[in-house]
């Protein structure tokens, strides 16, 4: 927590939103995890838990009208954006009360009042959308950043060499932020990835940045720094976040020996844990007592189960919306505007 | 007024007039802005529109589509140039999984209005990656409209509405057909989506022909007149939405039909529209619908080869006469 403490400015409903939105990521997870056990929700989801500091140290430097881009691995994101637990749990469980009337599920939640472009289930998919969104914040004026999330294995997509290569070129608003857990998947990042990754956005002209992706201050301040900078057309940049998956590539992905130890999980669970270590910093510089944040994190979890209930109990969306919203209906085309 | 312009200026105009018109359509793709295209179609947009609106890319097919989507999710209406449809291969993913998929994954919130301006055609010798006519490809993905002029009328009205749309339109421009002259008002026009243009009218037997294929047609119904047979030209003038009603009608009436797109045959636009001819209009046949796509091959360079690859109007003649007179065209 060095970059926390060089940094006093911060008040204390910054701090608390932050470890709200990070118990509340913890708590949505923990839930969609029970749902997929008790075989509850349909398909298979990707969890977040672990990497809270990263959503959440960069989108608390975001406006609503801030833009950013997902992945599969999104839930984390919508939280930290702004969405509410119910519709993101009814869109899990494919309900019509779902952020995406249900047609989108885990994989391609979107809300995009809040500025969530969308989740996006093809591995580095959005980078093309974040970096065109950009584009229409320089185009019209808007001075909205767009933060571009993706994970270490997106790295390997053509798709970001040719969309950095514009961005830098067009000097554009975007921040591509890869959360780097260690894992393309099943394989170890080291097994997939030449060389450094800040070096491929360097080689660009990008400025670039590593950043402890478990310490939520470290991550803010970096991130408040570099939004301002994109908003005074000092864009693009590229932060790589070291951080941890505490699940496994899904859900279902439980036995994973063969690729990683419970060792090393565990001991990220006990000394680098994003959470637990923001909770005692909280705690150590008197902002917090541990019975207060014990009450808030009984007060989230409450709020989860209740939003879990509700989704479970929520109608399917009527069969007759299946082929709605293949097209979008245009107002007028035979008219001038 | 009408003047006769060819199919390039149309398409110029078409943009140059709504980019007047609308401040957040913005151009892009290789070699858009001085150079206009190595068609020359966008010859003098930079000039008026300047290089934030007008926008060179590199060579980077999936990055700038990628790009392309993102700005139509936020308040840009992009026009894509992709310089020849043989590169719809390198954008697939940007085009049949995000921009296709956003209004329907997203229950109806975000929209991706970009028009994806690209060509097609075969006899021009360049072989079997700058040659293929890909309409077929992206038409089976739903969330996508097609649009395929059929000359330097339908090029302007039909991209204007496409610039209007609220979705995102791929529209097939025949790269041999960009000198080709027509008859284009002075006035502002659009051609509605999903409305077919009967071209000729005629009774024993309706040609339904796409694109450069509709000049095939009206070729081979002037040799078939001379032979007594009235043939009917249906030009479906967008192939996503499809004006099935127009065409049923017209087989309706002839009880014959041949249906004549550039694509590969298998698989093709050709067989999709004799399908739902066969399936709605069968009681009213005379004889089995007949498609004509190109060969199923890899565009060939040699001339000797290419040539027979793609349907021609002799051809097109040589079936609706044996069709006419009772025969079987494939044997049963």
């Amino acid at each position: 927590m060095s970059a926390a403490r060089s940094k006093k400015k911060h008040n204390t409903d910054d701090y608390l939103r932050m470890y709200r939105q990070m118990v509340r990521i913890r708590a949505f997870e923990d839930n969609a995890n029970q749902l997929y056990l008790s075989a509850k929700m349909p398909g298979l989801t990707h969890m977040y838990s672990g990497q809270e500091a990263v959503a959440v140290g960069i989108c608390e430097a975001l406006t609503p009208e801030d833009k950013i881009t997902s992945t599969h691995r999104g839930h984390g994101h919508c939280v930290a954006k702004g969405a509410n637990f119910r519709e993101m749990f009814c869109e899990l469980l494919g309900k019509e009360e779902g952020y995406c009337r249900g047609k989108g599920g885990s994989m391609h939640i979107a809300d995009q009042a809040n500025g969530n472009l969308g989740a996006n289930a093809i591995v580095g998919g959005s980078m093309g959308i974040a970096t065109g969104s950009a584009l229409s914040a320089k185009r019209l004026g808007t001075n909205h950043v767009t933060v571009c999330f993706f994970g270490d294995g997106a790295t390997a997509q053509g798709l970001w060499y040719e969309v950095m290569n514009m961005a830098a070129l067009w000097k554009l608003p975007v921040i591509y932020a890869c959360e780097n857990n260690g894992y393309s998947e099943y394989t170890k990042t080291d097994e997939i990835a030449a060389g450094s990754l800040t070096a491929r956005a360097e080689a660009f002209g990008i400025e670039s940045f590593r950043v402890d992706g478990q310490d939520v201050l470290a991550v803010n301040q970096l991130a408040q720094r570099l939004v301002e900078r994109c908003r005074k057309g000092e864009g693009p940049f590229f932060i790589e976040l070291e951080t941890y998956r505490y699940h496994g590539h899904h859900v279902g992905d439980i036995n994973r020996d063969y690729y990683r130890s419970r060792d090393e999980e565990a001991e990220w669970k006990k000394v680098r844990d994003p959470i637990s270590n923001f909770g005692n910093w909280l705690i150590d510089q008197k902002i917090m007592t541990a019975d207060e944040l014990v009450a808030i994190d009984k007060e989230i979890v409450s709020d989860a189960e209740a939003a879990v209930k509700y989704a479970l109990e929520a109608k399917y969306p009527d069969v007759r919306e299946v082929d709605m919203h293949v097209y979008a209906e245009t107002a007028a085309w035979g008219e001038t505007q | 007024m009408t003047r006769e312009i060819t199919l390039s200026k149309a398409v110029n105009e078409a943009i140059a007039e709504e980019m007047r018109r609308d401040p957040a359509i913005v151009l892009l793709g290789e070699d858009v802005a001085e150079a206009g295209t190595p068609f020359k179609v966008l010859s003098g947009l930079v000039e008026e529109f300047g290089t934030d609106r007008v926008i060179d890319t590199p060579i980077s097919e999936p990055g700038f589509m990628g790009i392309a989507v993102g700005a139509a999710m936020t308040g840009l209406r992009p026009i894509v140039d992709l310089m020849f449809g043989d590169f719809l291969y390198l954008v697939m993913d940007q085009l049949c999984n995000q921009a296709a998929k956003t209004h329907y994954m997203s229950g109806g919130k975000l929209k991706v209005p970009l028009v994806l301006r690209t060509n097609m055609g075969a006899t021009r010798r360049s072989a079997a990656q700058h040659s293929q006519s890909l309409q077929a490809l992206v038409a089976h993905i739903p969330g996508l409209k097609v649009a395929m002029p059929s000359s330097a009328y339908e090029a302007k009205g039909l991209l204007k509405t496409a610039i209007r749309d609220d979705n995102p339109v791929v529209i097939f421009e025949d790269k041999l057909m960009y000198n080709d002259k027509a008859p284009v008002p002075e006035e502002e026009y659009l051609i509605p989506f999903g409305k077919a243009h009967i071209k000729r009218e005629g009774r024993d037997v309706t040609l339904v022909a796409t694109s450069s294929m509709v000049q095939v047609a009206e070729q081979a119904a002037e040799t078939l007149a001379l032979e007594g047979i009235s043939a009917e030209i249906v030009d479906p003038r967008t192939i996503v939405p499809l004006d099935e009603e127009t065409i049923l009608r017209s087989v309706r009436k002839t009880s014959r039909a041949i249906v004549i797109d550039e694509g590969h045959q298998s698989y093709g636009v050709t067989a999709e529209i004799a399908a739902r001819i066969s399936e709605k209009a069968f009681y009213h046949l005379d004889a089995p619908v007949i498609r004509m796509g190109a060969m199923d091959v890899p565009v060939p360079f040699s001339p000797a080869l290419e040539d027979i690859t793609v349907p021609t109007a002799a051809g097109v003649v040589e079936n609706a006469r044996r069709i006419c007179r009772g025969e079987l065209v494939h044997a049963a």
